[in-house]
């Protein structure tokens, strides 16, 4: 019990991290798809917002954007803390299952039909984001042998 | 118009993700995410020239994407943000030095036409 096999100890802290990528990536994914849900619903029902950047700021204030803009906050911090420990080429195609979350949202919440096309971008995105999930979401950093 | 917001939001999202990336790995692994140590992270990233940069160009991809989307169907502007997998992928292999494999390769190949699919 006391001698830990080195290579025990990798793999622990390699599936350590593997689940803490995977609850950060769920907040980033639901938090962005939320969000910009939430900032679209509303910058519709202020169709009459200008251009000018007062108008702009004026229309944070109105609730449905202030939500979107309080959750895109959350997917900043998440995307943030992700990128703190994984790759780039590992956190931009692994969140793009919000794409998906997206189509589904609209089908059940806003009764939108999924056409035959867009269950074949569904289907391509969920197999190229399995791909992407299955590769180790940090690359050994230089000079350290892993 | 149309067309200058797209390199606009392709341009900002891609620097915005590469300095992220670059200010987050130079931060270090965040591993304690009580409030307090949140708000001690926070202040320590504000003094972070690439994250910093990298708000800069968020925040211009941000806006240029919803005046987008103002002017654009959504069948147009969802597949045209995709289209920055390419440049950050090829950036994420060459300038940040990581690891893309052909599991990548292909996985972002497919998401990418996907997302185009999905679009219609």
């Amino acid at each position: 019990m006391q001698a830990t096999d080195p290579r025990l100890t990798r793999a622990a802290s390699s599936q350590a991290l593997h689940a803490k990528t995977r609850f950060w990536a769920v907040i980033s994914v639901l938090s962005n798809v939320a969000g910009n849900s939430a900032l679209t619903h509303g910058m519709q029902q202020l169709s009459h917002v200008g251009n000018t950047p007062l108008a702009l700021i004026a229309a944070l204030f109105h609730p449905w954007v202030a939500l979107g803009v309080a959750l895109l906050i959350v997917w900043t911090f998440a995307h943030m803390a992700l990128l703190s420990w994984a790759d780039l080429s590992y956190v931009m195609p692994v969140t793009a299952i919000g794409y998906v979350v997206t189509a589904f949202a609209g089908k059940f919440f806003l009764g939108e039909i999924v056409s035959p096309a867009r269950w074949a971008g569904i289907v391509l995105i969920t197999a190229g984001v399995t791909l992407v999930g299955r590769t180790a979401p940090a690359s050994p950093l230089d000079g350290n042998p892993q | 118009m149309k067309w200058i917001l797209v390199v606009m939001c392709i341009l900002a999202t891609t620097v915005g993700d590469v300095f992220r990336s670059l200010g987050m790995r130079h931060h270090g692994e965040i591993r304690d995410f009580r409030p307090g140590a949140i708000g001690a992270m926070l202040a320590a990233i504000a003094r972070n020239w690439m994250v910093i940069v990298s708000t800069c160009a968020m925040a211009v991809s941000f806006f240029s994407f919803m005046k987008l989307v103002s002017i654009a169907p959504m069948t147009f502007a969802v597949p045209m943000s995709a289209a920055t997998f390419i440049p950050e992928t090829l950036l994420a292999r060459f300038f940040l030095r990581e690891n893309v494999d052909w599991r990548r390769w292909t996985g972002i190949g497919l998401i990418v036409v996907g997302v185009v699919f999905i679009a219609q």
